[in-house]
């Protein structure tokens, strides 16, 4: 079965009830939109809080309950960890399909004391942060509590810190975990790497083929597909909360927050205090706080005393520069504090960086041009600066990007809905027929009340017609993505447009080849700002805007007919049914906010019988009518949470339309005569 | 506390990515699972005294880093350089930087020698790289080297293969131990091991070789190219096969293979199960055993049948009508398939485990490939099947771009090369990865210009931005001004009274001096003069006194109205890519002469827009200047003609579409030509045009292939002579006679 099939109405397994679920669930399936986030750009999507499962039965036990398990001196140490290990050499994808719709399963060790044979504790049990690591993968739809049938092993030894544990008993506990097996398919998760002397740049703990979520990786010790590079955790952020800053000038240009800067560092940093003046901030560590003051929630510069994190949040761009190790915990407060990261750390794989933009957000300085930081920040013009502290982008992914016209010989399908107006109808078919492009037309019966009329009566035209009974009358049913439709272009007609003559007809599919991404209609519509009523409003005055075309008569791409059916968001479809009307707002809707484009309105305006009109006659009738368009306009405007509607004032003609030129000699000669 | 949580997701999420990066069929790993019963599962323990959990770190610990045990930054680089080198090269260990501060990226090829056996395909690289910007025949300014020594094929059993490479390279005085080079290679090892050995010692350069496997590239240092074939276009290139975005997105065949079948030998384990999927219906696995001198030898019961079967489908058929195409390992990782698939279309189904994919420090492949494991070839229908539309839409659009950006001539991919290294050269002045993944891709995206994405004219729809609200009127003036009716000054006060103009810059390519200051009309807006160096392709060099996004150019000649151009400046913001002008010009094919024609009479479709009055985006200045062949613009030059013409072709070889024409109460007549001698007088509206169509033909060469697009539209304001009082309308002034 396919897996498919569920992600139209199921979220992310990982946070199961949460309202962006969607959105979140197209971040982590298409990197498309991951390359466009960074760290933060990605905090705002996690949710602020998880629910208990409270329906799940959860143990409720002390962590010094845990069994205890004593590690002999001799028992098995792992190889060291192996620089070649790639997926495709290292893990075993067979543990992997076990289930046919659940393919990954991640499965936990549960919760062991270890000790050596002197009854020495191996390791702290387990931190706050790794507990709340392996919770949120209890949680998620990933777990599994079956280890035959798990993909991935995550062992609950906590190696997050390499400074708390010993290193060769550590390595001895996960040889004797039941499933090691080398260590494949074990994950590891590891932030502070490497000890004194030389603070390698990965995990020491020799863990043969096992695959380490790391911080601190350089481009010698990292597998690129096989290791993953996570930033380093600053619990000190979880307990600040900062205020949201926008973008715009700081009082600092350039923070340097660290305490514990090497004395060559320094060095350069304060020359670069010294030629710049006050827009350079380097803080140091108090020397002289009083008792009972955290130390790590202040800096100092001479006398001066500043609060951290906060006053990370005065500086457009903030210092991240290496240590002994190469990840910082730094970089977690200063993008916290929307401060732009300068990263100085030569040869470090920043966080994420396989799916991350890291040169939209920050700026990577070498080590050696660091007396030239100034001069280089200096040349970034203030809009990028602005851009990188919004930390996130606007993402528009067209599904029809790539420009192409589509060749003329593939011809258009013309929709037309009806219900019982027969004679009408009739004379459409009639007149759409004599377009050369028409490659099928396609008569939508909405009337399951009476039949269509009899083979014999329909006009005999030169495509195919074909008559598609629905089995509700729905405005939406216009809209279906129809096997019939064999062409890209579909023109959708009203059974009453009887004023659009051959060469209007044809040059509009001509327009639509230019621009097949877009709605491309004849009466074109406004949407206006409503200052009085602070709302929106419809206009179909003559005007000099548009910024819709009614659907009565309007080409488009057959995938908006998916869209529409598909992926409407909201009630809005189930709205339009059961209001009988603004099917064609909420088309110019969905459109302009898949592409980010506005319709093309062709040729002049022509008196239209009033096409949108449900009734004919009467002011009143009319008013109504406005009325209640002007509602769907608000009411599809909250739901989208923007109006994605945009403004033109162009319309297109053809090129020679009302030159002083010969008439025959024009491919559209017959263009806005009444 | 809440952000404790987000971040311990964020941590989740990373072995949640580490997941979503197998190598093995990305997509249906993705497969969210059902809901859980209740009380079945046994979850992690919610520990009852989890709060009193010690942090990992305290922050002490994490603020000091290590305490001030630590080595000195020059030292510990010092000290990396000594380590790092051969098979574990990076930029920083192995790169000398300093060879390129002084005059930038510059490339010097070492000159090829007659006698020097050199292959068509290097040839091609060569000749690419001679007429990049990049090239300099100065091995002292040189930032980059490139050897003369084909080492494409090293193959040792090939006819192309050259020997004694050790010992050449030793005697070049400017090897220094391969530092600075860039070593070109398409084949290496041969049989059976195939193994990535060139056959000589590369020291510390730079490898940009087809088939690299993981574990021997080195990353951020070396580049994978494509395999690509002999008759691959030096430049140009065709077209990507997809003319239409069908939906659904599914073509007659799913998935299809057809290649050789090896029974024995490396690569055979995918090779040989291929036919394992094959159905007969959507499943196309076609094999043959039919290769090499002793293929019966090793035939097995399969081969007749099989051999039978694969003469039944046509490679390129299946093609041309398949969905997904799988492109499996042959006895080296990479294949000609490879890049065949991208321009048909055809989803790539990658079976080559550990194969670093082309450019894959900049392309991002899970946008337009399913990255496959060989072990898994048996899941790979169901994967593909899965697959939806949406995504298969989106692919299916992506390999073509990508083809057309990267891949679809020698050039393009020498190109991308250079510029994947002078990305990491220049680290402040280089792509972000979304730049080198959406259109129109990289090479055309130049850093230099601007590192801000809202500088350009392509990302403003996915950027979420508009290009600024006012334009610069920049006039092209060639003859002196003696008289106050002169069309020019004209022009300057109907420009100058448009609403949205910022400023006028007048480029004075005459030989008199301009008139002072006191001559020119009084203007609302700043007017400039700027001295030319009195040839035409001056006009569209990027003078950083072009401050706005919008450059509307002008002739001297040139008559609008204010309205026309507010009309025209207001259509342009909503195509900002595009020439938005007025003046249109056709081009066609005359099957009579077997050449592209010129004309400028009036027809119902056009394909340019020429510039003497047309709003661009100021961006196409620095591409035409900076980008361009210099054999182009000096070709312009030398004619003093058809600079328009060239930069109609710029722009439509960017954007794939058509310049954009707007209303215009007069028709533009086809100037004649500047400065031309009089003698010649008479017949210089002839020779002007000739040499226009003859620019049209040697311009199409050039690029390989012909960009312009033909449109049959014209944008008119929205009541444009409709039948409603002319007050309503807001561009009255454009109607009346």
């Amino acid at each position: 079965m396919c897996a498919s099939a569920k992600y139209n109405n199921r979220g992310p397994a990982l946070i199961p009830r949460m309202k962006t679920k969607h959105r979140i669930y197209y971040i982590t399936l298409f990197s498309i939109v991951l390359l466009g986030l960074i760290a933060t750009g990605m905090f705002q999507f996690w949710p602020h809080s998880i629910e208990s499962s409270s329906d799940w039965t959860v143990e409720k036990r002390s962590v010094h309950d845990v069994p205890v398990i004593k590690l002999p001196a001799d028992s098995p140490i792992p190889e060291r960890g192996d620089l070649s290990c790639r997926m495709h050499t290292c893990f075993d994808v067979y543990r992997c399909g076990f289930n046919p719709k659940n393919k990954i399963k991640v499965y936990i060790y549960s919760l062991k004391k270890y000790v050596d044979e002197y009854g020495m504790l191996v390791s702290n049990t387990i931190s706050r942060e790794y507990n709340e690591l392996l919770t949120a993968i209890s949680d998620s739809d990933f777990y599994t509590d079956d280890v035959n049938r798990a993909c991935l092993f995550v062992p609950s030894i906590d190696v997050l810190n390499q400074n708390t544990l010993r290193i060769k008993e550590t390595a001895q506990a996960l040889a004797q975990l039941s499933r090691w097996d080398r260590g494949t398919n074990h994950l590891l998760f590891n932030m502070l790497p490497g000890g004194p002397p030389d603070y390698n740049t990965a995990l020491d703990v020799p863990r043969d083929r096992a695959l380490l979520a790391g911080g601190g990786f350089s481009t010698w010790t990292y597998r690129q597909g096989y290791d993953v590079s996570i930033p380093v955790y600053s619990p000190l952020s979880a307990e600040v909360e900062l205020p949201e800053r926008g973008p715009g000038p700081r009082r600092y240009f350039i923070l340097s927050s660290q305490m514990a800067l090497h004395p060559e560092y320094r060095s350069d940093l304060e020359a670069l205090q010294a030629e710049n003046g006050e827009s350079v901030l380097i803080l140091d560590k108090c020397t002289n706080l009083s008792e009972g003051v955290p130390s790590v929630r202040k800096r100092c510069h001479k006398n001066q005393v500043f609060d951290y994190p906060q006053v990370l949040q005065e500086a457009t761009f903030c210092i991240v520069l290496r240590g002994a190790r190469l990840g910082q915990a730094v970089l977690s407060d200063v993008l916290q504090a929307g401060c732009v990261p300068i990263v100085i750390a030569d040869s470090y794989i920043l966080p994420f960086s396989e799916v991350l933009d890291w040169k939209r957000a920050s700026v990577v300085i070498p080590e050696e041009k660091m007396p030239e930081m100034y001069s280089i920040l200096q040349s970034i013009p203030q809009r990028q600066i602005e851009e990188m502290q919004r930390q996130k982008w606007s993402s528009v992914s067209n599904p029809l990007f790539l420009p192409l016209i589509p060749p003329q010989s593939q011809g258009f399908t013309a929709i037309v809905l009806t219900y019982d107006r027969v004679e009408s109808l009739f004379r459409v078919i009639t007149e759409v027929s004599k377009v050369p492009s028409l490659s099928k037309l396609l008569v939508v019966w909405n009337n399951q009340n009476k039949n269509p009329p009899e083979d014999s009566l329909w006009p005999k035209i030169r495509v195919p017609l074909k008559v598609v009974k629905t089995t509700e009358n729905k405005l939406s049913n216009r809209f279906f993505p129809y096997d019939e439709i064999e062409t890209e272009a579909v023109l959708a007609i009203d059974d009453d447009i009887i004023m659009l003559t051959s060469d209007e007809l044809q040059f509009g599919y001509e327009v639509w080849r230019e621009f097949p991404d877009r709605l491309v209609g004849y009466p074109g519509r406004l949407h206006l700002w409503d200052h009085e009523m602070n709302k929106w409003k419809y206009e179909s005055e003559w005007t000099n805007e548009v910024s819709m075309v009614l659907t009565g008569a309007a080409f488009y791409h057959k995938y908006f007919n998916y869209l529409y059916t598909y992926k409407m968001p909201g009630d809005i479809k189930n709205w339009v049914d059961a209001h009988m009307n603004c099917e064609d707002i909420a088309m110019n809707f969905l459109v302009a906010n898949v592409t980010g484009k506005a319709v093309i309105k062709v040729t002049p305006r022509k008196k239209f019988k009033c096409p949108e009109c449900t009734a004919i006659d009467g002011l009143s009738l009319d008013q109504t009518h406005m009325v209640e368009r002007s509602e769907c306009i608000n009411k599809f405007a909250s739901v989208f949470g923007t109006m994605p509607l945009k403004v033109v004032e162009h319309r297109a003609d053809p090129v020679l339309y009302k030159d002083d030129f010969p008439e025959k000699l024009k491919s559209f000669p017959n263009i806005g005569s009444l | 506390m809440q952000t404790r949580k987000k971040y311990i997701f964020i941590t989740f999420f990373a072995s949640w990515l580490l997941l979503f990066y197998f190598g093995g069929d990305q997509i249906k790993r993705l497969a969210f699972l059902s809901r859980k019963k209740a009380a079945v599962l046994k979850n992690w323990p919610r520990w009852t005294d989890r709060s009193l959990l010690k942090s990992f770190a305290d922050p002490e610990e994490l603020q000091s880093d290590g305490g001030h045990h630590k080595q000195s930054a020059k030292a510990r680089r010092e000290s990396r350089i000594n380590i790092y080198k051969h098979s574990r090269c990076r930029m920083e260990t192995c790169f000398d930087f300093s060879r390129c501060e002084k005059h930038g990226f510059k490339v010097f090829v070492y000159p090829v020698e007659r006698e020097d056996p050199v292959s068509e395909s290097y040839l091609k690289i060569i000749t690419s790289i001679e007429e990049s910007r990049y090239y300099t025949s100065n091995p002292e300014e040189a930032c980059l080297f490139i050897l003369n020594i084909d080492t494409l094929d090293r193959d040792h059993l090939s006819i192309q293969y050259v020997h004694n490479i050790n010992n050449k390279i030793q005697g070049f005085p400017l090897w220094n131990d391969g530092q600075n080079h860039l070593i070109f290679n398409l084949y290496s090892g041969t049989w059976p091991n195939y193994t990535e050995d060139l056959g000589f010692d590369i020291g510390q350069a730079i490898l940009a070789k087809a088939s690299f496997y993981v574990e021997n590239f080195r990353p951020g240092f070396d580049i994978s190219i494509p395999l690509f074939s002999k008759e691959h276009p030096q430049k140009g290139g065709e077209r990507g096969w997809l003319y239409q975005n069908s939906v659904p997105p599914k073509k007659k065949y799913m998935l299809a293979f057809k290649g050789k079948r090896y029974l024995t030998g490396i690569g055979s384990d995918t090779r040989n199960a291929l036919h394992h999927i094959h159905n007969g219906k959507d499943i196309i696995s076609l094999t043959t055993c039919k290769h090499g001198k002793d293929w019966e030898k090793h035939k097995d019961t399969r081969c007749d049948k099989d051999n039978s079967d694969y003469e039944k489908f046509d490679y390129q058929e299946l093609l041309h009508n398949s969905t997904f195409c799988i492109i499996p390992r042959g006895r080296r990782l990479g294949s000609f398939r490879f890049l065949e698939a991208l321009q048909a279309a055809c989803i790539p189904v990658l079976l080559s485990n550990g194969w670093e994919l082309p450019f894959s420090e900049v392309i991002d492949w899970s946008k337009s490939a399913i990255v496959g494991d060989e072990r898994l070839l048996l899941q790979i229908p169901s994967t593909v099947r899965c697959l939806h539309s949406d995504k298969i839409l989106a692919f299916q659009q992506q390999t073509q771009f990508l083809w057309e950006a990267y891949f679809s001539s020698v050039e393009k991919i020498v190109q991308t090369t250079l510029e994947i290294i002078k990305d990491r050269l220049f680290h402040r002045e280089s792509r972000p990865k979304f730049v080198w993944n959406t259109l129109p891709g990289g090479l055309l995206a130049l850093p230099e210009y601007s590192t801000h994405l809202g500088d350009f004219p392509f990302y403003h729809l996915q950027h979420g931005s508009s290009p600024s609200g006012k334009f610069t009127a920049f006039i092209r003036a060639v003859s002196p001004v003696v008289s106050l009716s002169q069309p020019i000054l004209k022009l300057i006060q109907a420009v100058s009274r448009s609403q949205h103009c910022a400023q006028i810059l007048v480029l004075w390519s005459c030989e008199k001096p301009p008139p002072p200051r006191g001559r020119w009309p009084q203007t609302a807006v700043p007017l400039t003069v700027i001295h030319g160096r009195r040839k035409v392709s001056d006009r569209f060099f990027p003078y950083s006194a072009i401050g706005t996004d919008a450059v509307l150019s002008l002739d001297e000649h040139t008559s609008l109205s204010t309205s026309e151009v507010d009309f025209a400046f207001v259509v342009w913001r909503s195509f900002p890519d595009r020439i938005v002008g007025f003046p249109m010009r056709s081009h066609f094919w005359d099957s009579s002469q077997s050449q592209w024609g010129y004309t400028s009479k009036w027809t119902n479709e056009f394909s340019m827009v020429l510039t003497a009055a047309a709003f661009y985006h100021r961006y196409y200045h620095s591409l035409f200047t900076n980008s361009l062949p210099a054999g182009l613009r000096s070709l312009v030059d030398q004619l003093s003609n058809c600079e328009d013409i060239l930069m109609n072709f710029l722009v439509s070889a960017v954007t794939k579409l058509p310049p954009i024409k707007v209303t215009q109460k007069k028709q533009h007549q086809e100037a004649a030509p500047q400065q031309m001698p009089k003698s010649a007088a008479v017949s210089s509206g002839n020779l002007h045009f000739s040499q226009r169509q003859d620019c049209l033909n040697q311009f199409a060469a050039w690029f390989g292939y012909m960009p312009l697009v033909h449109s049959q539209l014209r944008l008119d304001p929205v009541l444009f002579k409709d039948q409603v009082s002319v007050l309503r309308k807001k561009y009255r002034h454009l109607e009346k006679p």
